[in-house]
Parts: C-alpha cells; sequence; structure tokens
C-alpha cells in the first residue's frame, strides 16, 4: 500500500543544514522533514573544532578577510559572490544560535570565544587570526542539540527513518521542475509519496566511497545520487577533502582544533616538518597542504611506526588543563581507539577522506541548478549535498558549519517565499512510486550471487589507492575500470533478508548503488582536470593552470549512463587569482 | 595496479593477534516468529576491533537478516546503544579486548523500551520524556543584539550534562523505569538539568513544575546505574541529585 502526503515543503535530511532549514520553513509554512536517521544521529554532531565568523571577540577581524581567506582557501575555484555572503552572514548565524540556546565557549567578559583555525587570517595573509566559535571540541554536537532543540521548540513535523528514494520532476514548459518525493518507510517497508510545492535537499556527504574516512557508515550521498539519475548535473566533484588528522588506520577524526591549540605535527626524525612546506603558518596551512605534506614524508620514508605508514601529532607539550578543557573528546579518542594517552604520548595520524566540496549546483538563494545557469523551480539544496560553492577547490576548516546553517536559513527561507508564491502541481503520474518499488523489488527478490559488503569493500579500496591525496592519470583509469567492473557485479548484488520490516539489508544495498555512482563522477571529473588545485593533486600535472582550468566541472549523466562532462565560469568579484602560499 | 600512493596510515601495531570471537546475540522478528532466541556466531576479529565491527562482520559476511541501527562508529550519535555482556553500552565504544573475549560475548537489545526486530527498540517513548521537560532554552524580554554574556564560570556549571547524545543508555539501564511504566527515566531529568543550571535560562519554574510530578525526580532510588551506563561519563545520578536539591530549596 503507498500512502500519500501533501506538504508546501519537504525537507530531505535532519543534520544541520536540514535542521536550519525547517526552523525557517515550518515558522512560515507546512512542512515536513524526511530523515534516513533521527535528526540527532545526523554526523553533523560529529563535527568538533568550531564554526568561524568574524566576531572580533578577541582580535581585529572583519568579515572581508574572512571572505579572502575562503577564496585563497579555495585555490580560486571558489564563486566570490557566495563567499562574500557567507562571510558577511557568519555573524548573525553564530549569534542566532547563541541566542537559541548553544552554550559557546566564553571570554574573560563573558563573550564568545575565538581560537585560530587553518587558512584564516589577519589582513589577507599575514599571521593566524582566532575566528572560529567553539564549544570545547564538540562544537557540532552543540548545533545538532541546539537546533533539534529549536525545532521540538516549534513544533517541525519529522519523518524519522523514512529513506528518501527518489524526486518527482515534471517536465514542461521547456524545462523540468519538482513537485515531490518518494521515500521508503524502514519501520514497515511502506512507500510514501510527498507532493510538495518545494524539497529541499539537505542529506549531507559521500565519504563512505573511500575506506579510510571521518565520515559515518550513513553517509552514502543518497541526495547527489538521486539528483543524478535524473540527469541533473553535479558539480566539482573531483574535489573531495582528505583531512591530515585522522587516527592512523581507523580514520576517526581528531579536529584541527588540536592544531589551532597549539599541537604539532612531527616525522619519525621528530623533525616539525610543517616548516619546510609552510613556512608562515606551518602547522595551520589548509588542510590539502598538510595532508600531502604528511603523505609526502610517509612517502620519502620519514613515517613512523613499525611500517612507517604515519606521522605524528604531538600535544605532549600542551599543559593538561588545556587539554580537558579544550580537547576533551578527540583526545579521549586516542585513548579509547588507540590506547594512546595524549598528555605524555604522541598520536600516530593520517589523512582521511573527510568532506565533498562538490555537490548539487545552487546559487546563493539555494534553488539547484538544471545547468549553468537555469534554476529547476521548487528545488533547493544545502549543505554539504551543494556546491554554491563557497569551498572551491578546498574547504577551510571551521567554513562547513557556517555554511550548513547560512545556506539552510537561506534554503528554508526562498522555500517558504516560493511555495506561497505558487500552486500545488498535482502529481499526475499514474505510478510516481514506480521506480523505488521496481528497484526494491527487484533487489530483495532477485537471487543474484553477489554480496554488497564485499563490493562495497573493493570500491572503498581502490579509491583509497587511486583517488586520494595524489593521483595520476594511471591511478585514476584503474580506479574508473575497477569502478566499471564493480558496477557490472552490482547488477548481481543480492540481498539475504527479504523482510518488510527495518530491513538494513536492502538499504544498505540501495546505498552502495549511489556510492558506485558518485565514485565514477568523481573519477570521471578527476581524469579530465589536468591540472592541481586544492584537494585534486595530480602527480602528472602539479601546478595549477588557470588559463584552462579556472573553471568547475558539470557532470551530468547522460541517457545510456556514461558520464558528460562540460564546465562553468567561476564568479570572481574582488579578489584576482595569486598563487596560494601560506 | 598502478598505484599513485601507498597504503599508507595502516593502524599502528599494538600487538594485535587475530582470534576467533563468539558473539551471542538475542534475535527477533516478529514477521518469522513472535519469541525471541539467541544465536551464535564466530567472527575473526583483532582484539582492538569494536563490538560493532563484530556486529558488522555477522551481518556482511554470515547473516544479512540480522538488525541493528549504526551511523558515526565513534561514540557521538548515539545509535547503537545495546547491553554488551548485560550491561548497557555503545557497540562502537566498546573493544572487544575489553569485554572478555575468550568467552562468548552477549548482545541484547536495551531493556525497558519495546523490540521491533533484533537489536532495534522503539525510541519513540524515550524522545517522549525528553520533549516533555522543555528541552530548549527560555527566554523572556527582547534579544540582545549581540550575543548574551556569560562567564566561562557559569558556562562550566552545566557542561556535564551538554554531553548527552540521547542514546537512552541511561534509560534503559535504570530498574524503576523497567518497572515503572510513566517515570520520565534519567536521560528527560538530563535534558533538564542542562536548562536549569544555564544561567541564561528563565524556565526554571516550569521544568521543575513538571519534574516535581508523582513520575517524576522523586522516582528515582539512586542506584547509580546510570551513571555506569553513560558512554559519555555524565555523571548522571549526580544531576538528579542537584535537580532533587533545587526543587527542594524552592519549596
Ligand atoms: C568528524 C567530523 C568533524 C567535523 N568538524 C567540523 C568542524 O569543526 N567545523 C566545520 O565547519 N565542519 C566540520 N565538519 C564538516 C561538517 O560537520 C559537515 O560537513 C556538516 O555537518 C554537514 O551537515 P549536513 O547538514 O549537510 O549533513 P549531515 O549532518 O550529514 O546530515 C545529513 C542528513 O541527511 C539525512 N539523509 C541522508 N540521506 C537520506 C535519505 N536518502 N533520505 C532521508 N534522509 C537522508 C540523514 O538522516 C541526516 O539527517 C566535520 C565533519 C566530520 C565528519
Amino acid at each position: 500500500m503507498v500512502q500519500h502526503h501533501k506538504y508546501d515543503v519537504v525537507i530531505v535530511g535532519a543534520g544541520g543544514a536540514g535542521m536550519r532549514a525547517a526552523l525557517e520553513s515550518g515558522q512560515r509554512t507546512r512542512t515536513a522533514v524526511l530523515t534516513k536517521l533521527y535528526p540527532t544521529r545526523s554526523h553533523t554532531g560529529a563535527a568538533q573544532g568550531g564554526m568561524c565568523a568574524a566576531l572580533a571577540n578577541v582580535e581585529e577581524d572583519n568579515w572581508e578577510w574572512h571572505t579572502f581567506d575562503t577564496v585563497k582557501g579555495g585555490d580560486y575555484l571558489v564563486d566570490q559572490d557566495a563567499a562574500e555572503v557567507m562571510a558577511k552572514e557568519a555573524i548573525d548565524a553564530v549569534l542566532d544560535l547563541e541566542k537559541m540556546g548553544l552554550p559557546f565557549n566564553r571570554t574573560d567578559e563573558g563573550k564568545i570565544d575565538q581560537r585560530r583555525f587553518g587558512g584564516h587570517t589577519r589582513n589577507h595573509g599575514e599571521a593566524a587570526v582566532r575566528r572560529s566559535c567553539f564549544a570545547a571540541d564538540r562544537t557540532g554536537h552543540m548545533i545538532l542539540q541546539t537546533l533539534y532543540q529549536q525545532c521540538i521548540k516549534h513544533g517541525v513535523e519529522f519523518y524519522n527513518e523514512f529513506y528518501v528514494l527518489d524526486l518527482l520532476t515534471v517536465e514542461d514548459k521547456g524545462g523540468v521542475s519538482v513537485n515531490g518525493v518518494v521515500a521508503y518507510e524502514l519501520a514497515t517497508g511502506e512507500i510514501h509519496v510527498f507532493n510538495a510545492k518545494a524539497v529541499i535537499f539537505a542529506t549531507g556527504g559521500f565519504g563512505k566511497v573511500f575506506r579510510t574516512t571521518s565520515n559515518a557508515h550513513t553517509l552514502t550521498g543518497d541526495g547527489m545520487g538521486i539528483v543524478w539519475r535524473k540527469g541533473l548535473p553535479l558539480e566539482d566533484m573531483e574535489f573531495f577533502q582528505f583531512h591530515p588528522t585522522g587516527l592512523a588506520g581507523l580514520g576517526v577524526l581528531l579536529s584541527e582544533a588540536a592544531r589551532g591549540e597549539g599541537g604539532i605535527l612531527r616525522n619519525s626524525e621528530n623533525e616539525r616538518f610543517m616548516e619546510r612546506y609552510a613556512p608562515t603558518i606551518k602547522d595551520l596551512a589548509p588542510r590539502d597542504m598538510v595532508a600531502r605534506a604528511m603523505a609526502n614524508e610517509v612517502r620519502e620514508g620519514r613515517g613512523s611506526g613499525p611500517d612507517k605508514a604515519y606521522v605524528y601529532l604531538d600535544l605532549t607539550h600542551l599543559p593538561k588543563e588545556q587539554i580537558d578543557a579544550k580537547l576533551p573528546d578527540i583526545t579521549e579518542f586516542a585513548r579509547t581507539y588507540l590506547g594512546v594517552e595524549p598528555y605524555t604520548e604522541m598520536i600516530p595520524v593520517f589523512p582521511t577522506a573527510h568532506y565533498a566540496m562538490g555537490g548539487i549546483p545552487t546559487n546563493i538563494k539555494g534553488e539547484a541548478l538544471a545547468d549553468n545557469h537555469t534554476v529547476i523551480p521548487g528545488l533547493y539544496a544545502a549543505g554539504e549535498v551543494a556546491c554554491v560553492s563557497v569551498h572551491g577547490a578546498n574547504r577551510l576548516g571551521t567554513n562547513s558549519l557556517l555554511d550548513i546553517n547560512v545556506f539552510g536559513r537561506r534554503a528554508g527561507i526562498y522555500a517558504a517565499e516560493y511555495a506561497a508564491s505558487t500552486d500545488f502541481d498535482d502529481i499526475v503520474e499514474e505510478r510516481p512510486e514506480g521506480r523505488v518499488v521496481d528497484m526494491i523489488e527487484h533487489m530483495r527478490d532477485a537471487g543474484g550471487s553477489e554480496r554488497v559488503a564485499a563490493i562495497r569493500q573493493e570500491l572503498q579500496a581502490t579509491m583509497d589507492i587511486n583517488a586520494q591525496v595524489y593521483r595520476t592519470e594511471g591511478s585514476l583509469k584503474q580506479a574508473l575500470a575497477d569502478i566499471e567492473g564493480l558496477k557490472a557485479r552490482y547488477v548481481n548484488v543480492s540481498v539475504q533478508d527479504k523482510g518488510k520490516r527495518f530491513n538494513t539489508d536492502l538499504l544498505e544495498a540501495i546505498e552502495l548503488g549511489f556510492l558506485l555512482d558518485l565514485a565514477e563522477v568523481l573519477v570521471v571529473s578527476a581524469l579530465a582536470r589536468n591540472e592541481s588545485r586544492g584537494g585534486h593533486f595530480r602527480e602528472d600535472y602539479p601546478t595549477r593552470d588557470d588559463v584552462n582550468f579556472m573553471r568547475h566541472t558539470m557532470a551530468y549523466r547522460q541517457e545510456d549512463g556514461t558520464v558528460r562532462l562540460d564546465y562553468k565560469p567561476v564568479i570572481e568579484t574582488r579578489y584576482k587569482p595569486m598563487e596560494r602560499k601560506y | 595496479m598502478s598505484t599513485a600512493t601507498t597504503e599508507a596510515g595502516a593502524a599502528p601495531a599494538t600487538s594485535t593477534t587475530t582470534m576467533t570471537v563468539t558473539v551471542k546475540i538475542l534475535r527477533y522478528n516478529p514477521e518469522v516468529s513472535e519469541e525471541q532466541h539467541w544465536e551464535s556466531y564466530q567472527v575473526t576479529a583483532e582484539p582492538t576491533d569494536r563490538v560493532l565491527d563484530a556486529l558488522h562482520k555477522v551481518k556482511w559476511d554470515l547473516d544479512g537478516s540480522l538488525t541493528f541501527r549504526r551511523s558515526c562508529a565513534h561514540g557521538v550519535c548515539g545509535s547503537d546503544a545495546m547491553r554488551i555482556n548485560g550491561k548497557n553500552r555503545l557497540a562502537c565504544k566498546t573493544l572487544l579486548k575489553d569485554v572478555n573475549p575468550s568467552e562468548p560475548i552477549t548482545v541484547e537489545p536495551i531493556k525497558g523500551l519495546p523490540v521491533l526486530k533484533d537489536l532495534v527498540v522503539d525510541m519513540e517513548p524515550f524522545f517522549a520524556a525528553y520533549r516533555s521537560v522543555m528541552p530548549f532554552l527560555i527566554t523572556t524580554g527582547n534579544e540582545p543584539t549581540r550575543e548574551r554574556l556569560q562567564s566561562q564560570k557559569d558556562r562550566d556549571r552545566f557542561d556535564d550534562t551538554t554531553k548527552c547524545i540521547l542514546c537512552a543508555a541511561c534509560t534503559t539501564s535504570c530498574p524503576v523505569y523497567w518497572t515503572d511504566g510513566q517515570y520520565f527515566g534519567p536521560q528527560a531529568i538530563v535534558g533538564a538539568h542542562r536548562f536549569i543550571f544555564d544561567s541564561r535560562d528563565e524556565g526554571t519554574d516550569q521544568r521543575l513544575e513538571i519534574l516535581n510530578d508523582q513520575e517524576g525526580v522523586w522516582r528515582c532510588r539512586t542506584t547509580f546505574n546510570c551513571t555506569e551506563a553513560c558512554p559519555r561519563g555524565i555523571e548522571v545520578t549526580k544531576a538528579i541529585q542537584e535537580v532533587k536539591r533545587a526543587l527542594i530549596f524552592r519549596r
């Protein structure tokens, strides 16, 4: 039995971006939030270090410096109009959260405290600036809890453990528009069709294409995958951020705040090697530079441990009280998972797949785009699933918690305003749920011989080896060949659980389908970008090439399933591209 | 394979020796049978693997129908609270070496909430209790233009209870909660404590009134199960005591 619902605005995802949007939309118009996880399980809660804004609470700062740092940190692939909006609205975004009750750490005067973070500087690169607002190393947890608390206060309507699997579109007036989604209810296996005037995707990232990642098991890029299968574009998918300090072997994140508080990276010779790579800001250089420097130390034989496979994060010179007050969670991770005592021992770390800079292309109102210019009426995206693009080729630390609040809020407001100005576009398709039902029945009933876990493991292994911090044409071609092989095997994937109730076996199989699609887009986009910029580093093209590649990649799925690439100009307002030195 | 990088970042070798562990899981699927039953599985694992890793091995390699919730896998999202060897813990924060892996490791759903399938329980009553204590900042008057000021000392006053991840390990370890269907349970009191002791909040009276209810704080028998169960190290019993004291002083 298919159930039908009708809402002005449907928000898909209840992380920071989804709930920030819901607080705006929910107070303006009839809104439902559909989320595959209980809201407080969303991965926003794992964020640690902080959310930046030029509050200037502890030292001189202003939003223009923040804009510049964002543009430069993104290796000039940032759309500068969007970066300016984000940096300006950052201040109110942080103050709004404080007024909602977020327990920030405080200065001696009782204001929101701020600390240093990679790539954030005073006066266009002169020195590191204290711009990150934080609550110990639990900033994301506090944001997620605070937003959820506000959603309770305002009676936001949630559909928990509902997996959205398809977007409903209407093709007419020479264009495509959106009028709903199809969701699968985990508890019952029932299908729900939601008719909506506007849909906001806030489904987060897809870090699970890699083996070593700071991302949750559930970050499988569903939102991007759904849009992709509709033939709508994905932007800049080759740009994935590898965070320097994952716990070696595990990928569990240790926030950059550890270095913001004074932590130092050391190689097997006990050398502070970042002095060689970024003489001015050293350990606080942007993440892509630090991650490559670490991988390079290991490659050149200066790694530590029995296999010389990692470097160390050294906090031993920091006072215990500072560690306990500012970095309690991450030091506990080191104790729990590696048995290392950070007061006295150095922590083994190595880069971990962390953040998708690319995603569903949007403008600064959060409206999704069908090509380089055309807005898709009724479709919005915000947060890690979207590409505005404020992060360009490399996101600065603390700019994502900011992004989800600024653009989550905007998407919520504009979607509600759009809903108020338009009538329902009724669903006329005879079986709107058809594609989802067919996919599910095929997976549940087909007697294939391939296991989900095996395919996923092989995908993650090839992505870690061939598409990580260092890439070449050869390595990417290998990854692509591996993905093609895995996609062929995926057709024969089998699900053991044949039931309707809480069938997570089935959903893991569906999520794997999204991962395979997105891995392919990532690799095809990376193969065509014959330059090195931000998080995308090609050893065979080690320099940035502004003549040929100062442009966004726009990838489209063609009828036959292959990937077509196009490009979109970068929006430049104040800042001319310069070499990125720190 | 053509490789651009070596397989770097491998886990530090802390004398890991692969072993075979038996995981004994309380299974339940009403689509098949109304009865719960135990099933044992053997998996190979490292002593430093998490219980969650062992459950994944069962699900991914042996029996895809095994059902449990999980997401972040490092103890911050609160999805995978379960009873492991008779104690409430997060499966992703419990290493095999710490739960005597030479013997079968028992895994059951948390107690006191209706079991829906295998290790999945109905969380709705738990979240309903949380919602009932008005877990949001309540203020009156005009909003300031900048942030509200708060000293770091005042901020520290309620730090402990801000750490809660709503995993339900505390509430479902409480003997009163198991037997009294109406009691809010420890988590809801923790959720209220976080605001009662926040110097910016002005809703204390309303919240204390709710907690003063028959089924409120006075049900607590101070057994400390909740404090032991909390994977975030929150001193839950102490927080409950502080709320009781606030009620007494108010009278
Ligand atoms: C360990 C870690 C630490 C970090 N630290 C920082 C930091 O200090 N500062 C910073 O700025 N950034 C940080 N980041 C990045 C930042 O936390 C994330 O980019 C951001 O929180 C993403 O928020 P989101 O709302 O877009 O997505 P998420 O919080 O991931 O939420 C996604 C939501 O989508 C839902 N969903 C997904 N698929 C479906 C579907 N098919 N149907 C229905 N619902 C679905 C999920 O249920 C979930 O509610 C960190 C990231 C990690 C991993």
